[in-house]
């Protein structure tokens, strides 16, 4: 990571000069790198502008008042008293990269960074460094600020399923006939619409910063409507903040270079990120979600065991992207059929996601993020009411563990629910149609068998090329 | 690079080793003459009380592995110089104990050379081998030598 360190005593020449040298010293150290300004009562010589908004995330270690702060407005900053840089730079810097990693995230004022890094529970997972950190960045970036959005809609989702019944609130427009479940439901679907654009919105605000918005949500409705889910999203937000950082780089004069943000970045981002989505991705995920459910079709009275590992991963994988509705489609159109054996199936490989990653947080909730132990918390109603999309915040947010994890579980839930001979007649509910359920106590312990498994594995993959070093200092 | 050097800040007039003091005040008031006699100070009362000033405010010079450094910004004096003393035993200095004691004087103002040396020299403190080196250093001018070695110019 980068960091801009800023320490100050009263003549800036003993120990800020110290406290630079122990920040310094151990930043190296760590791989990260930093430039440090050494303020005394006479001023400093300021860094330049380019570097702190290059920085991640600023380190005030200071006896003393520091002049001109409010170059680091809305950087996320950590503030430590002298000595404590000098006896611990690496905790201090620990701090600042959680503060980067999150306080990116969050509106960024000094009090919410310092907030977010003085929560000790949070584990330091940054990966290693350079790109891998910087898009694990960008992600938790755009994924905390989609959280509220996805508990919100889950939670108003589920209320509305254990008001109104799952079958009636879905197919109730609340403009026509209204019913306070339908209104609820309207509500927390619409917040559920919000979730791709929100996390490619902010993820290309991680990397571009404002001018990324724009741009991300666009290409994140455009994901929305083709049918790309979060994963699509994910492409979006990249997409998004790359195009502004190009942009970024040309350089016009005078009048032409005002024009860049009012006009340029917002109408060429939009137009090249959505352009994009709809040609480059659009038809091929409509030409995945087609071939995909054909395939599924062909498999029609294959081995339950193998068919349920199909559906059960295609469930977990993307979470509402192409897959999961190819498998969701699937067990539809059997349900339509009279075959309600891959229904109940689905349903349950898509209530483990949301249930392990719950379970988890319950019992690891060091490996989580403070905003993930909290969503990790109204994930239980969103399992259980079948909203698999309360995993989504986890899946974005750290990919490569989340989602093969939860994948084995679910397969092995739709595996077993198969096996048990399981049934559903309704396309949805959770643990509110439990009514409509065939033999409904082994359904629960598939359901069980498969959060637990994917729960382990989960919290054995966070625990993969994680810095436990770090983990132990920051205790 | 400056054109300042080690040698422009201190001297082996400047290094008191098996110094005697009861206590930091004492400490810093030997210090304080050192410079004086050196011919840094311009008013030795009121750079002394400076320095008083700021060990008092914010919780004293002592920040842990022995080395404490007393010093101020003052008009009382001449040129930016540093003493360097190396009590027989550690002393009690505010809440810590310090066996490395380098005090500092720097005159009123700008940001000058002298003191980009002086935070050079600060720096170089936190490198355990150079505390090492202080502390078994048999002359004065081995000290020096010492801090000349640590700051590139």
């Amino acid at each position: 990571m980068k960091f801009v360190g800023v320490t100050a005593c009263p003549t800036g020449i003993a120990h800020s000069a110290m406290a630079a040298e122990a920040l310094e010293t151990k930043a190296k150290e760590m791989g990260h790198e930093i430039e440090i300004e050494i303020h005394g009562a006479s001023g400093a010589e300021f860094v330049d502008p380019q570097v702190i908004r290059d920085a991640d995330a600023i380190i005030i270690a200071s006896d003393a008042t520091v002049s001109e702060r409010n170059r680091f407005d809305g950087k996320p900053t950590v503030e430590v008293r002298l000595r404590e840089a000098m006896d611990k730079p690496g905790e201090v810097i620990e701090r600042a990269m959680r503060a980067a990693e999150k306080g990116a995230a969050g509106a960024a004022t000094d009090a919410a960074a310092q907030e977010e890094a003085e929560d000790e529970a949070v584990p330091t997972d940054m990966g290693g460094t350079g790109w891998g950190a910087e898009v694990r960045r960008w992600l938790m970036t755009g994924v905390s600020y989609m959280i509220p959005f996805v508990v919100a809609g889950g939670i108003l989702i589920a209320l509305a399923f254990a008001l109104g019944g799952a079958v009636q609130v879905t197919e109730t427009d609340v403009y026509k006939d209204f019913t306070i479940p339908a209104m609820i439901f309207k509500i927390g679907s619409t917040a559920f619409g919000m979730l791709v654009p929100i996390l490619a919105g902010f993820i290309a605000y991680a990397m571009a910063d404002r001018p990324g918005i724009a741009p991300g949500v666009v290409g994140g409705l455009i994901a929305n409507e083709i049918g790309a889910g979060f994963l699509g999203g994910i492409v979006a937000g990249l997409l998004a903040g790359a195009v502004i950082i190009l942009l970024k780089k040309i350089k016009l004069p005078g009048g032409f270079g005002r024009l860049m943000p009012i006009l340029v970045y917002p109408l060429v981002g939009c137009l090249v990120v959505g352009a994009l989505m709809i040609t480059v991705l659009g038809q091929p995920i409509a030409a995945l979600t087609t071939g995909l459910q054909n395939w599924l079709g062909s498999l029609e009275g294959a081995n339950s065991i193998l068919l349920g590992i199909i559906l059960g991963s295609m469930m977990a994988f993307d979470m509402g992207g192409p897959v999961n509705k190819a498998a969701y489609a699937f067990a539809i159109a059997g349900l339509a059929g009279g075959a309600f054996g891959p229904m109940a199936a689905v349903m349950a490989a898509g209530m483990t996601p949301p249930l392990a990653l719950a379970l988890a947080t319950a019992v690891r909730g060091k490996l989580f993020t403070p905003a993930e132990q909290r969503a990790g918390q109204a994930n239980w109603v969103m399992g259980a009411s079948f909203i698999t999309e309360g995993a989504i915040p986890f899946a974005a947010a750290d990919p490569l563990r989340v989602i093969p994890s939860m994948m084995v579980g679910s397969a092995i839930t739709a595996s077993l629910s198969l096996a048990f001979g399981a049934t559903l007649r309704a396309p949805h509910g959770g643990i509110f149609v439990i009514g409509l359920i065939g033999n409904w106590p082994l359904y629960l312990l598939a359901i069980a068998i498969g959060t637990v498994v994917s729960a382990a594995l989960v919290i054995l993959a966070k625990g993969i090329g994680r810095d436990t070093k770090g983990e132990a200092a920051a205790s | 690079m400056s054109g300042i050097s080690i040698d422009d800040i201190t001297s082996a007039n400047l290094v008191a080793l098996d110094m005697e003091a009861g206590d930091q005040w004492a400490a810093i008031d030997a210090l304080a003459d050192l410079l004086d006699a050196d011919g840094r100070l311009t008013d030795r009362d009121s750079y002394v009380q400076a320095v008083y000033a700021r060990e008092k405010d914010t919780g004293g010079t002592a920040m842990g592995m022995g080395i404490a450094i007393p010093h101020a910004k003052s008009s009382g004096v001449r040129t930016a110089g540093v003493a360097f003393g190396r009590p027989k035993a550690p002393l009690a200095y505010g809440e810590e104990e310090a066996d490395l004691i380098f005090m500092i004087a720097a005159p009123e103002g700008e940001h000058n050379l002298h003191v980009k040396v002086l935070q050079q020299l600060a720096r170089r403190l936190m490198h355990e081998s150079f505390r090492e080196g202080l502390r078994e250093a048999s002359t004065p001018e081995e000290v020096v030598d010492l801090m000349r070695a640590q700051i590139s110019t």
